[in-house]
């Protein structure tokens, strides 16, 4: 049975008079020990799903469709049973640890505050697991006295790790872990949350911006666009050769260092996301889609199979539409 | 490549230590050189001084020590001098929200800088031109709309718009991307290259993505804790680093393909610069290199000369050691 499986997710935010359609029909599951990474520019909708699994939304929030964690339907559970699962079952490695954690709380208690809550355990076993926490994700343990303010920022990020892994949970919602960081920084911490994972046969959704940082953690990808996952499918094989062309954008837009084809050749992507208050018939991409076609404006789209494990949301991926394919796709 | 059009000598910047620190020396001994129509990237971590030193660049901030030229004469920092110097050398932020004002409209906020220079003539005709030239067509379109009408990267052009207005010949640009989406930062690269191309504007542009430096820069700056560690052309510097800490920055890329030499420890502390070699810390090749490391905790690398455009310059005690990183 699939760790977390998530069917027709729509979330809908409430803003004054106007309703922002957010999430808009997302489905994914999860196996037990796999990690998704999930890419998007902002207002792509990838943080609002995160937050929607374990019921971390704000009230203005309509969410619909179901969450399914290991037995559990999390979209009609009662209050007491989303309690036992965060932390336990599934827990959240916010971004910015600096406003997560409570700066007036040493992060030894913030570590322990969960342990305590969840676990039938003293408060000696809780010291001694704090301990080990910290030192697994390499703080050094006599920092549990310490205040969040005192510690460097790769270190609270750190903090913010140990604590996710607290009630040793068998999922991970990484929102942006290492955004705010450093590039040494950042790929220490990442390493990191890949040895965590391993080790321990942690499922995490990893959510960035960034689809080289996903693609270095995670073994499949999902790429969001105006509220819907566009593009799935294993890590390597979606960046080689992307399916859809905003994953196409979305990768030239990281270049890799010693590619002739990206030098003093930056590559964007004209216009702006659409407007989330509307309704949006056919691809939500297509008047910034270089590949576009008449049929796109009007045409449902779903994700179609588009290769081993890989689905796609454009037409091009169907047979029908394929003969118009324009020559990027070869390879 | 043209005449420098702005150059640094031994820059240095010391910020005084207070509650009983020592002072914090940000930028120590720098020497570099930008040239007419030239994109050079400052590439460094947090802390490394590279911020400090694009502000002193403007004249944001006086160095303590050594100097600063433009178009071969020394900075003046008298308030007639340091108006006067920023008309040339314009400075683009990160965070384009922060950087503009909510309640000012699109062309009150390119407006801003030929007013406070008392350009009077034709301000209409100068705003629409830096707006177009910004790529924020059509002007009428943008001129009446407030920031948060506009999306980010609409944002940032507003705020490149608003130094194009002065006509500059430099820009330094801090960050000018990293607030941005992924779509939307090629976009603005691109806006810089092109700028470049069109009206031979200079740019210094500080960042941390090595990313950036491939798509826009002719020549890349590595620095660490206040010095510049190795400079050249970007081909030669990202292809084949010769100082430890760039390899470094190289390997920690996500799609390098290598999982060495990831550098342990916290960005560096420039109130507590190590003897020796500022970066023998955290160096790797320094472990690996036997009896010749001595000379690395003992003898300070000495401060690299301002390069020629073509040159690459490394400030390394075991430079000759450090294999490149293969592709």
């Amino acid at each position: 049975m699939s760790l977390l499986d998530v069917r027709n997710l729509n979330v809908t935010y409430r803003t004054g008079r106007e309703r922002v359609h957010a999430v808009r029909g997302v489905d994914f599951s999860l196996e037990p020990g796999q990690t998704l990474g999930m890419a998007g520019e902002s207002g792509s909708g990838k943080s609002t799903v995160a937050l929607s699994l374990l019921r971390l939304l704000p009230r203005g929030a309509t969410v619909t469709g179901t969450v399914h964690f290991r037995d559990d339907d999390l979209m009609t559970a009662n209050w007491d049973r989303i309690r036992a699962v965060r932390w336990a079952g599934a827990s959240v490695v916010f971004q910015g640890a600096m406003s997560a954690l409570n700066p007036v709380q040493t992060i030894g208690d913030q570590i322990r505050e969960p342990i305590l809550l969840h676990e039938k355990v003293g408060e000696r076993e809780a010291r001694s697991r704090t301990a080990e926490l910290l030192d697994s994700v390499g703080v050094p343990a006599a920092r549990q006295r310490s205040y969040p303010h005192e510690l460097s920022g790769g270190q609270r990020q750190r903090v913010m790790i140990a604590m996710a892994l607290a009630c040793r949970p068998d999922l991970v919602i990484a929102d942006e872990p290492t955004t705010a960081l450093d590039v040494i920084v950042q790929g220490q911490i990442l390493e990191l949350l890949a040895d965590m994972v391993r080790d321990r046969q942690i499922g995490m959704i990893m959510i960035s911006h960034d689809l080289s940082v996903l693609a270095a953690t995670c073994e499949r990808l999902a790429v969001m666009y105006a509220g819907r996952i566009v593009e799935i499918g294993p890590s390597r094989e979606l960046i080689g050769q992307p399916r859809h062309p905003y994953t196409k954008a979305l990768s030239s837009a990281f270049p890799r260092i010693g590619d002739p084809a990206s030098r003093r050749a930056p590559a964007g992507l004209p216009g702006d996301p659409p407007d989330l208050r509307l309704s949006l018939p056919g691809c939500a991409f297509h008047d910034r889609c270089p590949e576009s076609m008449p049929d796109c404006r009007t045409h449902e789209m779903e994700l179609w199979p588009a290769g081993a494990g890989r689905e796609s949301a454009c037409l091009k991926v169907l047979p029908e539409f394929a003969s118009v394919r324009a020559g990027e796709h070869d390879g | 490549m043209a005449d420098p059009v702005l150059e640094t000598r031994d820059l240095a910047v010391t910020f005084p230590g207070r509650h009983g620190r020592r002072p914090a020396r940000a930028v120590d001994g720098v020497n570099l050189t930008l040239g007419t129509g030239e994109i050079v990237a400052l590439i460094g971590e947090s802390g490394c001084g590279k911020s400090t030193l694009a502000r002193a660049l403007i004249g944001l901030v006086k160095p303590t020590s050594g100097e600063i030229d433009y178009d071969g004469k020394p900075l003046d920092y008298s308030n007639a001098g340091l108006k006067a110097y920023r008309r040339h050398v314009q400075l683009v932020l990160q965070d384009p929200a922060a950087a503009l004002n909510p309640r000012q409209n699109v062309f009150d906020a390119v407006a801003e800088g030929p007013r406070l220079h008392g350009i009077r003539a034709d301000l209409n005709a100068r705003v629409y031109s830096a707006m177009a030239r910004a790529g924020l067509r059509p002007a009428e379109h943008f001129i009446a709309r407030y920031p948060h009408e506009l999306s980010g990267g609409q944002q940032q052009r507003v705020v490149i718009a608003g130094a194009l207005a002065l006509d500059p010949t430099v820009i330094v640009a801090d960050e000018p991307v990293s607030s941005l989406d992924a779509s939307v930062r090629g976009e603005i690269l691109k806006l810089i290259l092109d700028l470049r191309t069109e009206l031979s504007l200079s740019a210094l542009v500080v960042s941390h993505d090595l990313g950036l430096a491939w798509n826009i820069a002719d020549r890349v700056a590595v620095m660490y804790l206040g010095r510049i560690v190795e400079i050249g052309t970007v081909e030669e510097v990202l292809l084949r680093p010769q100082h430890p800490y760039t390899q470094a920055l190289i390997a920690v890329l996500p799609d390098s393909g290598s999982t060495s030499t990831l550098l342990a420890g916290e960005p560096p502390d420039p109130t507590a610069i190590p003897t020796g070699c500022r970066f023998h810390p955290r160096c790797a090749l320094r472990a690996s290199a036997g009896d010749r490391a001595a000379v690395c905790t003992t003898k300070d690398v000495e401060i690299l000369p301002a390069a020629a455009p073509d040159r690459s310059l490394v400030a390394c005690h075991l430079a000759d050691l450090a294999a490149p990183v293969v592709e």
